[in-house]
């Protein structure tokens, strides 16, 4: 079993997209076949956290077997980091079917099997360890997502999808050229093979220098990193619910999971010589994101420009490579998924009410949508990070990380929960306090059934995930540990050369008896 | 200490549940049974803490500290669910628990008429939660946890009434104004972490014990500045107070319990709770007591001139929280426990009675409108008079204690000084003037209800804004209570009047535990406290020894001169008496003399009654400029015009150039795929070739 399940996970979905295909076009049968069938690739994911020892690093669960020519593998593997985010892919698809069930009426097929390829290829990518098999799953995500945008979406889909996938595709050709020269100059894909010959000073400074920016590049649009974020509020805006939910949850943690496995781990000296930069524009997407948020008069917009200023935590966190900050910054890339996941979920809900996202639409919504209020309150409230939620624990630890690293960018990062309180206490109000501005708003029929099934597991992941999170933690530390280790040495040499003898006043600041 | 195990998480988890009860199922749920669950499992909290506190004396051995698991860890840190019982969690856990108790009680009978009544209470339920949480924590981050919890219940109790924008905005404000404090004491816990590699109160202090005294602005000092600033959001401290007066939004128990009683101390216990930090910081003490003392005087004036009867007792919330923070600032943490304690006890019965008044009279909040309430509601007149006796300073009631207290060691220690003795001094003096301003504006002369007010009237013509704000008070009050428009003053029910007597009892003999050595007394209230301080002050072997007898604040050198100390006394209650005179003069015996006044400075008054235009001020300042910002540079200028520009740019320069691009611009996505599926494929085919090829 061990050797199959990643592969059983991975293509659980696609294979029932296939029995998608043979099916007749019955809607209804179509809905609950992708249901059960995202629910039984889930179940299957379920067995990864099971069986991972913890307080292990490497990789569990491998496969490795040769697919093309004798260089390219199909190679599997999951780590603390992957491990997670393939269950955050899993768990988040049979919700993303859920709240499509009534809004996708037209061509129902064709929506759950790219629905359900997307599922394949999004896990593919967290779980391959080859490189080439990396870049066909990465490449594999954009058509279907593309494709959901492009036809389920709303007015301007197609200019929508065409941005996201130009502006994706451009960005992948550099990661593509890096793996084409890392071939050429060792005739392997190998993830480990490949990080140890360039850890091994087999490459120039300046060649891997290019290595990094061609990785990097890729990555930090897909993220997205200010400012190449500007396709992100047009995709979402127009992308249908499922579309959205995937694309915050589970496609924007591509990018981060991409800067952490192959920019930190295969090039840990660039990463430490690049991470200022990169700190920088990390910051600047955390505040800037959070003040063009707080002035978007359309409520997708906004949570999709909170994304842009969550994810420059995230990017925060994986360039202190401090085990705090890292850790904190994969807990958050799962945080953000489940919550900004919820809170698309939930725009989706009222936009299949009313038909629009713009808030002079909505006011007062809590009087007759009780139900609905609560469960959007708990999505904000988790996104703004209140104590004892998810968003929390990861946004604690990467500010912590941040501190330690260089005091400045744990502050400018830390003033980010003045502004994310500020955008999401202010989205909530325009949508449920103050009158009621629309007559026909007083009559709007509170939450469903069907749409409370599929909030509820988000709503008790997000207080679960906020309480006990040592038991992410212990598969998570581990395998960050282990990602770190190269660039925190790298780190420690480019500081040591920059040296400056401390300063007289340092016997004040040093704590008192070296206990720690 | 490990073989009796107390529990102690029982005590903020019990009143969790009710929340949750009431919560989830609340709604399905006659009122009678939601007030059942929500006191039951408040009374339950309540007493297992006495049982806990009991216990604990009995264990002796204090700090008891039981660590549960751990919450959040990573790397070398981690922190846990633990709990932390010493003298100091004892008095705030008491406090909590049995104001908490006793303004439930009160509330069944205030929202008795009002929709959302699973609502109200599963808030109630949770803030209590959050709040002994923050007390009990046994380290900075699960008092965090506490701190941005009642912040939570704050923001949804505040904004109860969400259909009125009012309520929403002031919500909204509390909530991120409390933000901005947070901001900071992160800050600071980021520093803790850094310097001690943990956040457990028992570890940070034992390290920070073998520090010297800090002379200049070292860690210590960072530490302790971020932190209190943290504390002047929560406790509502220049330049952070400006939620609480919104606040008053919120239902009347509401601003009794958490905006007067609980929550606003926070920032008092947390700076008492990191006295060890602060007493080896001079220069942080010494800007605490600026700032408590600005404070305490600002808000003061700022009380005078309101005429909304919960806006006057928001504003001396204030005062008195400056006041907490003085004696802080002057290293006196025992006296701002004990004021805390007092004033929770007369602040809760002020805000009640003036819900009972508001009650009473059919929503009104208005005092201009009020008058000659004392025989139409003579029970809720009587606690009134006490409570206001009580701030005033008036002996032997509990207020007198307490503020002497700190007024003398404002005076004595070697931290504080007679500059800031005399402003609190003064400020007692105003205290006592615009409470019983509100005292005589109320009770007595008559009653105005539903007349036309022409003082008001001339008032409006001279400042339009001044009668907005009476018109948005007058229609608030409306809706805050439309159930009682019918009309017919009535004393409110007994489950209203119980909790009030229990509250006016305590606001009479609460100061008593306190009586200084001078007086005969034995200061027990400074002696408990005493270990809690002196295990964190800086050794110097002087001090140490003067503990036991001196009001436990073993830094001092409390000189031993009961004439000077009677006399400080003496100055104190003379300042309340003066201001007591001239409330008297100007709102019972000649009510036309505070127009006259007020025409005569008018400039001053309106600055004044326009609260120094600080909100406003902030708005121009800091709102305008960052949505302006946000829209037009950053979103509109940035985004859509620069980047935007050039993406856009850049594709319609490929398009001219690849006349087959175009065709994917008019929308045919398929075809687009096919062209990148062919481009993969070619991709695919060369390294497969260099792999053959190898």
């Amino acid at each position: 079993m061990n050797q199959w399940i990643l592969t059983l996970v991975t293509f659980i979905p696609a294979a029932g997209a296939i029995v998608l295909m043979l099916l007749p076009r019955n809607d209804r049968l179509l809905r609950w076949a992708a249901l059960l069938i995202s629910l039984i690739a889930f179940a299957f994911s379920i067995y990864l956290p099971i069986h991972m020892p913890g307080m292990h690093s490497g990789f569990e669960f491998q496969i490795d077997q040769r697919w093309i020519g004798h260089d390219i593998h199909y190679h599997l593997g999951a780590d603390g980091i992957s491990m997670w985010l393939t269950l955050l892919t899993t768990f988040l698809v049979p919700l993303s079917v859920l709240v499509s069930w009534k809004s996708i009426h037209d061509r129902v097929k064709e929506f759950f099997v790219l629905l359900l390829i997307l599922e394949t290829a999004m896990i593919g990518v967290f779980l391959a360890l080859d490189l080439f098999l990396f870049y066909v799953f990465w490449e594999a995500t954009l058509i279907p997502m593309a494709l959901l945008i492009g036809m389920y979406g709303h007015e301007r889909r197609v200019y929508a999808a065409v941005k996201f996938f130009l502006y994706t595709m451009v960005a992948s050709v550099f990661m593509l050229a890096a793996i084409i020269w890392l071939y050429v100059q060792t005739s392997s894909f190998d993830y480990a093979t490949l990080r140890q010959w360039v850890h091994d000073g087999n490459a120039s400074s300046g060649a891997l220098q290019w290595l990094f920016l061609g990785f990097f590049i890729a990555f930090a649009v897909k993220v997205p990193l200010f400012p190449l974020h500007t396709w992100l509020p047009d995709a979402h805006v127009e992308a249908p619910t499922a579309g959205s939910v995937l694309l915050a949850g589970v496609l924007l943690k591509m990018g981060t999971y991409g800067l952490l496995r192959f920019n930190v781990g295969m090039f840990p000296k660039e990463a430490a010589a690049n991470a200022g930069w990169i700190n920088v524009l990390a910051i600047i997407g955390i505040i800037y994101g959070a003040l063009v948020a707080l002035v978007q008069p359309n409520l997708k917009k906004l949570i999709a420009y909170s994304s842009v200023s969550h994810l420059g935590f995230v990017v925060l966190g994986i360039f202190t490579f401090t085990q705090a900050g890292t850790d904190g910054a994969v807990y958050q890339m799962l945080n953000h998924g489940v919550s900004t996941g919820a809170l698309f979920m939930l725009a989706g809900m009222i936009y299949e009410r009313k038909h629009t996202y713009e808030f002079r639409e909505y006011g007062g919504l809590a009087a007759p949508m009780p139900v609905y209020a609560t469960f959007f309150l708990i999505a904000v409230l988790s996104s703004v990070g209140l104590p004892l939620l998810n968003g929390f624990v990861g946004e604690f630890l990467v500010l912590s990380g941040a501190f330690q690293d260089k005091m400045i960018y744990g502050i400018l990062g830390a003033s980010g929960v003045i502004w994310g309180a500020c955008y999401l206490l202010w989205m909530y109000q325009k949508v449920f306090f103050g009158p009621i501005r629309r007559e026909q708003n007083k009559s709007l029929r509170d939450l469903d059934g069907r749409e409370q099934i599929s909030l509820w597991p988000v709503a008790v992941m997000v207080v679960i995930m906020g309480v006990i999170s040592p038991y992410w933690m212990k598969t998570i530390d581990p395998a960050v540990a282990e990602i770190n280790r190269q660039s925190q040495t790298a780190v420690k040499a480019a500081r040591a050369r920059h040296a400056v003898p401390a300063p007289a006043k340092s016997s004040i600041i040093s704590p008192a008896g070296g206990q720690k | 200490m490990t073989d009796a195990s107390l529990h102690l998480w029982m005590i903020p988890l019990l009143p969790l549940i009710g929340a949750g009860i009431n919560g989830l199922f609340g709604r399905h749920f006659r009122n009678a049974a939601v007030s059942f669950v929500a006191l039951l499992f408040t009374a339950a909290s309540f007493g297992y803490a006495v049982w806990a506190v009991v216990q604990g004396l009995h264990l002796g051995n204090l700090p008891y500290i039981e660590t549960g698991p751990t919450w959040i860890t990573a790397g070398n840190f981690s922190a846990p669910f633990g709990f932390y019982l010493d003298q100091l969690s004892m008095v705030m856990v008491l406090v909590v628990t049995g104001v908490g108790f006793l303004i439930h009680i009160y509330s069944v009978g205030y929202m008795a008429h009002e929709g959302g009544f699973y609502r109200f209470f599963s808030y109630l339920n949770l803030f209590m939660f959050f709040m002994l949480t923050l007390v009990l924590a046994n380290n900075y981050l699960l008092m965090f946890v506490g701190w941005e919890g009642v912040g939570l219940a704050s923001y949804l109790l505040i904004g109860f009434f969400f259909l009125k924008d009012s309520a929403a905005d002031a919500g909204k404000k509390a909530f991120i104004v409390n933000r901005i404090g947070d901001f900071a004491f992160l800050i600071g816990m980021f520093l803790l972490i850094k310097h001690f590699g943990t956040l457990n109160y028992d570890a940070v202090f034992k390290s920070v014990s073998n520090m010297p005294t800090e002379s200049g602005w070292g860690l210590l000092t960072a530490i302790a500045l971020l932190l209190m600033f943290g504390a002047t959001g929560k406790s509502a401290q220049v330049p952070l107070y400006v939620w609480l007066p919104d606040a008053m939004e919120g239902p009347t128990p509401v601003s009794a319990l958490i905006h007067a009683a609980t929550m606003v101390t926070a920032g008092i216990y947390m700076i008492a709770r990191s006295n060890a930090i602060f007493s080896r910081s001079p220069h942080a003490l010494e800007v605490v007591a600026i700032i408590g003392c600005l404070t305490a005087i600002f808000a003061a004036t700022m009380g005078m001139t309101q005429t909304d009867i919960k806006r006057v007792l928001a504003y001396s919330t204030v005062s008195q929280l400056g006041y907490m923070f003085l004696a802080c600032g002057v290293a006196a943490y025992s006296a701002a426990i004990f004021h805390l304690m007092t004033h929770a006890f007369f602040k809760a019965l002020l805000f009640l009675g003036a819900g009972s008044v508001i009650h009473a009279i059919g929503g009104e909040q208005d005092m201009r409108r009020m008058g000659g309430l004392r025989k139409l509601i003579p029970k809720t007149h009587f606690v009134m008079l006490v409570a206001t006796l009580a701030i005033a300073g008036i002996p032997p009631f509990a207020g007198f204690f307490s503020k002497d207290e700190i007024l003398g060691q404002v005076f004595s220690s070697p931290h504080g000084s007679k500059a800031l003795w005399v402003v609190g001094v003064i400020t007692a003096g105003l205290t006592s003037f615009y409470m019983f301003r509100l005292y005589f504006m109320t009770f007595y002369g008559d009653l105005k209800l539903g007349k036309v007010d022409i003082g008001e009237e001339a008032h409006a013509a001279n400042a339009p804004a001044h009668a907005q704000h009476g018109a948005a008070a007058h229609s608030h009050g409306h809706a805050d209570d439309q159930a009682h428009g019918h009309g017919r003053v009535h004393e409110s029910p007994w489950v209203m009047i119980g909790p009030l007597m229990v509250l006016a009892l305590l606001s009479f003999v609460g100061g008593w535990i306190g009586v200084p050595a001078f007086m005969g007394g034995g200061n027990n209230f400074g002696s408990f406290l005493a270990p809690v301080i002196k295990s964190g002050a800086p050794t110097s072997p002087t001090a140490m020894e003067h503990v036991p007898e001196a009001a436990g604040q073993p830094q001092e050198e409390k000189q031993e001169n009961p004439t000077e100390e009677w006399g400080l006394a003496g100055i104190s209650v003379a300042a309340a008496l003066i201001g007591l005179f001239f409330a008297w003069l100007l709102y019972y015996k000649n009510p036309g003399l505070p127009d006259q006044i007020t025409a005569k400075i008018h400039g001053i008054y309106l600055t004044v009654l326009h609260k120094y235009y600080v909100d406003e001020g902030y708005g121009l300042l800091f709102v305008k400029p960052l949505l302006g910002l946000s829209t037009v540079v950053f979103w509109r200028g940035v985004d859509q015009g620069v980047i935007d520009g050039l993406v856009n740019g850049a594709g319609t320069a490929s398009k001219s150039i690849g006349g087959e691009l175009r065709r994917m611009q008019s929308g045919n996505i398929r075809s687009y795929a096919a062209w990148v599926a062919a481009g993969g494929a070619a991709v695919i085919a060369y390294m497969i070739w260099l792999g053959v090829s190898k």
